[in-house]
């Protein structure tokens, strides 16, 4: 009985895991511009380690094994958004900008010289 | 329900990989190889439960290290293009 709950459970959660890389990947693959692929690479980053990585905790059982398995879900979680906001951090200071509206003129208001002003309200605000 | 997550996870490799050879930018080929290292973790794992051998993991604790690592070396890299001694007036940009 419990041993069909565990599975059960577990089932669920590598499944979904599993979808939710898949998703990750799919994102990745076919959105349009470099800062909507952030969040889908954060997806597989976040839901899909968690989930797979529980699945796979609860088909060990207690022991040393799942002692690995949170010491690389926890691992993972520390460094999965340090090195999204790494990237991101990256693109934005080498001057990568968002795709604008089709409405948004060019030189209007979005972006005339994003570079200067973007640096000195962070410094300002830091 | 190992070999559906493998699958899947292979798949999902594969994707990401045509994302990190036909990146239009740096920033997109270095998001791709993080989140194909983060795939490439779980996938070590899910293997290591296919085969009945869950000592993979050790390795798999040890490429979620090296995959960090190797993302903030590139990125530290392509900014500064050096690695090691950063003492230039670029680092005052950063806030």
């Amino acid at each position: 009985m419990m041993e069909t709950l565990v599975n059960i459970l577990s089932w669920i959660l590598i499944v979904s895991g599993s979808f939710f890389a898949i998703i990750g990947a799919i994102g990745t693959l076919r959105f349009p511009d470099f800062w909507s692929r952030l969040h889908a690479a954060s997806i597989s980053d976040s839901a899909g380690v968690i989930l797979l990585l529980l699945g796979m905790m609860l088909q060990a059982g207690p022991g040393l094994i799942a002692v690995k398995l949170l010491i690389i879900l926890i691992f993972l979680f520390i460094t999965g958004p340090t090195s999204t906001h790494a990237v991101a951090n990256a693109a934005l200071v080498s001057g990568l900008r968002p795709r604008q509206l089709p409405s948004a003129k060019p030189g209007t208001d979005a972006e005339p010289a994003p570079d200067d002003e973007n640096q000195q309200k962070q410094g300002d605000a830091s | 329900m190992f070999v559906l997550a493998s699958i899947a996870l292979f798949i999902a490799m594969i994707l990401v990989l045509v994302r990190l050879f036909t990146g239009p930018t740096l920033y997109d080929r270095v998001l791709a190889v993080n989140s194909f290292g983060t795939h490439t973790v779980l996938f070590i794992g899910v293997l290591g439960f296919l085969s009945g051998r869950p000592d993979f993991l050790d390795i798999a604790l040890l490429y979620a290290l090296i995959n960090f690592v190797g993302t903030i070396a590139i990125l530290k890299f392509f900014r500064y293009r050096a690695i090691g001694d950063v003492r230039r007036e670029t680092s005052k940009t950063e806030s």
